[in-house]
């Protein structure tokens, strides 16, 4: 027996958990694969059985956006800088739904998946993962609902103001998936030994949405508590947003500065916390 | 050949038992500052075993696995043979990072795919197709992988014609063999399965059992094969490892490791239920015994009589059976009797002398109405060994050629 081995010469080497490892790249990288039948999984048995199908990614928003247009534009009289309210609350609710819907998805992983993750190995990583890249579809559809609507609007003389800043639109995904998913797995560990938090997400994410400028400007808010709404880094996104292609709103670039760390804590935060908890995970439950 | 391609060392998993209920979290934070400390477990009690007999505390922490060591050779099929509760399904996910351990370590050379169950992952609503490569992408395959064995997948899972089907249509015959294909042309280097030979017709597990040893004797693969039926770990497995209450009681070639398992496995002649219990159609008491007493060894040369008190109500098709079987679970006769009214509730059951030929029998018994309601049965708990008092067939050795009922027959 050749007593000089060392750790080298294994590929796989299991110890207890130590604390905090951080996400090993290359092993979700072989599981690409997975990652990618995951979200075919999803997008194929979402709608069976439906006879609408995919239209309701396109009903959802539209309703809610008339619905809006009804409460907060026609009755509560909230001013929408000017522009057209029917892209002013479509905008806000298009990229809100990403984070909504991410959100979501990513903050049930161990309790949807408990069956599967008894039985068999892989990074846990890649369900939120997956889930990340099946909502960007959603989202792909809903934008070009968007589209669809502010061309017409634009075409019909509304008065929308494009401008170089949509560049920066990749960007705003970008932030929406890591706050969204980086909450979502930190909510989805907590929730995994004590589920009491559970009864919190439901309203969370509708107070959370009302937190956020998706129905209000910024600027309708009083100047003492702007600082304070600003804080909020969904403000900044979605502000972000509406400028880009409305021209009204707030785009600052310590806005998106202090978005960006906001999001790159969430998600160290998230994945930390969710790495602890996938370890032990099949115990507790 | 010395190249070991799985090395366990140490392994020890630590469970609490009973309920999560309150002061668990002010346990944790204990539990947690004692090991930011680098203490032990303050509430970790030492020297426990997992004794399944005692009733467990809750709170209490349990060693489902206990200093674990041993290594795997590359093309080598190791049966893990042991009772329920040994901790075999436990070192499984251990080994297939389904959980990780409490300490020790496990290194092993090339990838690992575990097989707990056929079929993970799939879903009803997608077709036989997709359902392949979900189930093989889960199992650790790439598309590519998948894309070049899909045909062979499909043959060998009699499933070609239903591909497009979706797998709810499936009947569950096929959604089984469908789950054992995909798993069966996996290609890791250390291949762990538990039980899934249990599923299937007959005719599907024969199939199973040669893909099986073609992927150790052909594939130069590792396998690691966990099972309750001897015969196909006898079949599969060169060398087998026993476990013991959470540890590791013996290793060797897999016959001498079933002989140990068998000998290990102590069973009573008796059986009385807790009197304070009284309940209604209930076995309370059973013995084996030649007279009125219970006895373990019973003479080749005497009669066996099984003896049951039971309280019943009377119950149109409630009945009263057993069955008698060798330890390497072959039924060798079964009796019962349908109750009724009349019947007085002590039962005697009489097997004729010089019947059974020498060796150990357990006998399972059941008050059930048939394929509807089970009421109380008594399984693996009552047994009794046949002496030899005289048999034509004591000068023989045993062990190589295994009797079990003498012949009535005669020479003409």
């Amino acid at each position: 027996m050749n007593k000089r081995e060392n750790n080298d010469d294994w590929d796989i080497i299991i110890q207890p958990k130590s604390g905090f490892l951080f996400v090993n790249i290359s092993e979700l990288w072989r599981y690409r694969d997975l990652i990618a039948m995951f979200v075919r999984r999803d997008v194929v048995t979402l709608y069976k059985q439906t006879i609408l199908g995919p239209i309701w990614f396109v009903l959802q928003p539209i309703m809610t956006t008339v619905i809006y247009m009804l409460v907060f534009g026609g009755i509560a009289q909230i001013s929408t800088d000017g522009a057209p309210q029917i892209l002013f609350y479509l905008s806000g609710i298009t990229i809100w739904n990403y984070f909504a819907d991410t959100f979501n998805a990513t903050s049930q992983t161990f309790k949807t998946n408990e069956q599967i993750f008894s039985k068999v190995y892989f990074p846990r990583l890649v369900m939120p993962i997956s889930k990340v890249i099946g909502g960007l579809i959603k989202f792909g559809i809903q934008f070009a609902l968007f589209l669809t609507i502010y061309v017409i609007v634009g075409y019909q003389g509304g008065d929308i103001r494009p401008n170089w800043t949509i560049v920066l639109l990749p960007l705003l995904l970008i932030y929406m998936a890591g706050i969204g998913m980086g909450a979502g797995i930190l909510f989805t560990s907590l929730t995994a030994k004590y589920r009491d938090l559970n009864f919190l997400l439901a309203f969370i994410v509708q107070l959370l949405m009302y937190a956020s400028a998706v129905i209000f400007p910024v600027s309708s808010v009083p100047e003492k508590y702007q600082t304070i709404i600003l804080l909020n880094p969904f403000v900044h996104i979605i502000e972000a947003f509406k400028y880009m292609f409305l021209g009204v709103g707030h785009l600052t670039l310590n806005g998106l500065l202090y978005t960006g760390v906001m999001m790159l804590v969430t998600v160290i935060v998230g994945v930390l916390i969710f790495n602890k908890t996938e370890k032990s995970f099949v115990d507790t439950v | 050949m010395d190249d070991v391609v799985l090395k366990i060392e140490h392994l020890t998993k630590i469970y609490q038992l009973g309920e999560i209920g309150t002061g668990t979290l002010s346990h944790d934070i204990n539990r947690w500052w004692a090991k930011m400390r680098g203490k032990e477990d303050p509430f970790l009690k030492v020297g426990v075993s997992n004794d399944r007999t005692q009733k467990a505390q809750k709170g209490e922490l349990v060693k489902v696995l206990d200093d674990i060591n041993f290594e795997v050779k590359r093309g080598e099929v190791l049966g893990i043979i042991g009772k329920n509760g040994a901790g075999k399904s436990t070192l499984l996910k251990v080994i297939s990072q389904i959980t990780s351990p409490t300490s020790g370590t496990i290194k092993a050379k090339g990838r690992i795919a575990s097989l707990l169950e056929v079929g993970t992952g799939m879903h009803p609503e997608m077709t036989g197709r997709e359902n392949v490569y979900l189930n093989g992408t889960i199992l650790g395959m790439t598309k590519k992988e998948i894309d070049s064995k899909y045909d062979e997948i499909m043959d060998f899972a009699g499933c070609s014609k239903y591909a497009e089907t979706p797998v709810k249509r499936y009947s569950s015959g096929m959604k089984v063999r469908l789950g054992f294909a995909v798993a069966a042309f996996l290609e890791p280097e250390i291949l762990i399965v538990d039980e899934v030979l249990a599923v299937g017709d007959a005719e599907f597990q024969k199939k199973a059992i040669g893909k099986m040893q073609d992927i150790s004797k052909g594939g130069g693969r590792t396998v690691l094969f966990v099972s309750h039926n001897m015969g196909s770990v006898s079949l599969l497995c060169n060398r087998s490892i026993l476990l013991e209450n959470g540890r590791v009681s013996f290793i060797g070639n897999t016959k001498e490791t079933i002989q140990q398992y068998l000998s290990s496995a102590k069973v009573n002649s008796e059986f009385k239920r807790d009197k304070s219990l009284g309940e209604i159609n209930s076995i309370e008491h059973f013995f084996v015994g030649d007279r009125n007493e219970a006895k373990d060894e019973i003479l080749f040369n005497d009669e066996i009589v099984f003896s049951w008190k039971i309280n019943f109500e009377d119950l149109p098709g409630l009945t009263l059976g057993f069955h008698i079987k060798t330890p390497e679970d072959v039924i060798v006769l079964a009796d019962e009797i349908i109750l009724s009214k009349e019947n007085k509730k002590e039962l005697n059951y009489l097997l004729p002398k010089t019947f059974l030929m020498p060796g150990e029998y357990f006998v399972n018994t059941a008050l059930h109405i048939p394929n509807q309601m089970v009421y109380d049965k008594l399984y693996d708990k009552i047994g009794f060994n046949i002496v030899d008092s005289g048999s034509k067939r004591s000068k023989y050795n045993s062990n190589s050629f295994k009797i079990i009922v003498n012949s009535p027959g005669k020479w003409d």
